[in-house]
């Protein structure tokens, strides 16, 4: 299971948790399974071209994430930002 | 006689709905839904006079829509928002930024709707707004990226910003784009052709071409289907069909007003007679209402002429415009008019445009009004 930090733009998908779990090998697959528990909270994140979102920020532990292909070791955080991007 | 009038309102920062007594003089407030959303139109269907379809998103998140059946109470999101097909190059793909106008689909077809989007797509939807499908004979037409071209943009995106559907014949539609002015269908969306005749484009080598003008927005005349209004990026047209040449009525306007706005308002009993917002599109495009001094014109006479109609409004100093969806009328009797303005005020005329009072001020920016009946 993956740990996800899910940001504020998100919790109300999530009934309010900031923190949960999803299965997946890859940030893909654990957005997948998100979506599954949560309807519609991928496409807020990632577009019809599984980019990630102008404003959306992705990290994998310390590193940030921009293809969500990625492999994911399993025990590892996928965090999910609201982008700081002015204003 | 008048009736009580619901207004649907969206704003940069969320929806509000407005209901009114049956006099149109006290106003309740609900809301805001959804705030902090940009909210680009919310629209009432009138053929079940309950479901509303919004169109979302925020500045992080992507585009959505929300659907309630219950005036507002509550709401579900889609299943299946409109979205561009997954391409073989993502990198360069399209993605739908924002869905601007949702249109109810014709009386004879519960549960379709037809929406656009920046940058320009046509979707469709079947089953109330649940979920949505691309329509390829503009999407996927041969020509779209001559009339879409990548990197054009208006300041809030390129769109595909309007459809409307004539009430006689569920087949035949307009479109209008901020790229390639207003498309016509016979055949429910599956071929669409240019219809700019006469349109000016005045940021274009040909001034008159076959497409590429930046048609704000249309509207038919209830009472008359084959007359269509346009404000366009160049000036203020009518179309009488079968003509496809469009006449540009707004030479007939002031010559220190000028011909520019982003929307017109057609009288729903009287196809002579439509309503302007101009907006000051000199030098750099200020976008302000001209001079600091907003008004409508009105034209009775099918655009021969314009008066101009400001009682209630500021007299000076007063710089917002109004923008292409925060314009509308009700269809009581004596008609109302609505306008939002981009500095969040709501006003209303219920003497066809003569006098005008505030109902709402304060709002957030406003992208939409939409009036129906309570």
């Amino acid at each position: 299971m993956t740990r996800v930090l899910i940001p504020s733009q998100l919790t109300a998908y999530t009934d309010g948790a900031t923190r949960v779990e999803a299965e997946g090998g890859t940030i893909a697959a654990v957005l997948d399974d998100l979506d599954r528990r949560f309807p519609g909270l991928k496409f807020r994140v990632i577009d019809e071209q599984d980019r990630v979102r102008p404003h959306m920020k992705l990290f994998v532990g310390q590193d940030r994430a921009h293809d969500i292909r990625a492999a994911l070791a399993g025990h590892e955080e996928l965090m999910i930002f609201g982008a700081l991007s002015g204003g | 006689m008048t009736q009580a009038v619901q207004l649907l309102v969206g704003t940069r920062k969320g929806a509000w709905i407005y209901r009114s007594d049956p006099q149109r003089r006290r106003w309740s407030v609900d809301g805001p839904h959804f705030l902090g959303n940009i909210v680009n139109h919310l629209v009432l269907d009138p053929r079940d006079g309950r479901t509303l379809l919004m169109a979302a998103k925020t500045g992080h998140l992507g585009p959505t829509i929300f659907r309630s059946t219950d005036g507002g109470a509550s709401w579900t999101e889609a299943a299946r928002p409109p979205a561009f097909p997954k391409a073989d190059d993502p990198a360069n793909a399209r993605a739908v930024g924002h869905t601007f106008w949702l249109e109810p689909g014709h009386a004879s077809q519960p549960g379709v709707w037809w929406a656009g989007s920046s940058p320009p797509g046509l979707f469709r939807s079947e089953d109330g707004g649940a979920t949505w499908d691309g329509v390829d004979g503009f999407n996927a037409h041969p020509r779209y990226w001559d009339w879409c071209p990548p990197g054009e943009s208006t300041p809030d995106g390129a769109l595909l910003n309007q459809i409307v559907i004539d009430p006689r014949d569920a087949a035949h539609m307009y479109l209008a784009t901020s790229t390639a002015g207003v498309f016509e269908t016979l055949d429910a969306g599956a071929t669409w052709v240019p219809l700019n005749k006469n349109v000016e484009a005045n940021f274009m080598p040909d001034p008159y071409p076959e497409f590429g003008q930046d048609a704000h927005f249309i509207a038919l005349a209830p009472t008359n289907p084959d007359r269509l209004w346009q404000q366009n990026h160049c000036g203020i047209y009518r179309l009488d069909r079968p003509s496809d040449t469009w006449d540009r009525i707004g030479k007939a306007m002031p010559e220190e007003i000028g011909d520019i706005g982003f929307t017109i308002v057609p009288h729903p009993r009287d196809d002579a007679t439509a309503w302007v917002f101009p907006m000051d599109g000199t030098t750099v495009w200020p976008r302000t209402s001209p001079g600091g001094r907003p008004a409508v014109y009105r034209t009775r006479d099918a655009g021969q002429s314009w008066e101009r109609q400001d009682g209630g409004l500021p007299d000076t100093q007063a710089w917002f415009t109004v923008k292409r969806q925060a314009f509308c009328a009700d269809r009581a009797d004596p008609l109302g008019l609505y306008l939002g303005t981009t500095g969040g005020e709501l006003w209303m005329s219920d003497d066809e445009g003569a006098g005008w009072r505030q109902i709402a001020t304060h709002l957030p920016e406003i992208y939409s009004v939409v009036a129906t009946p309570l």
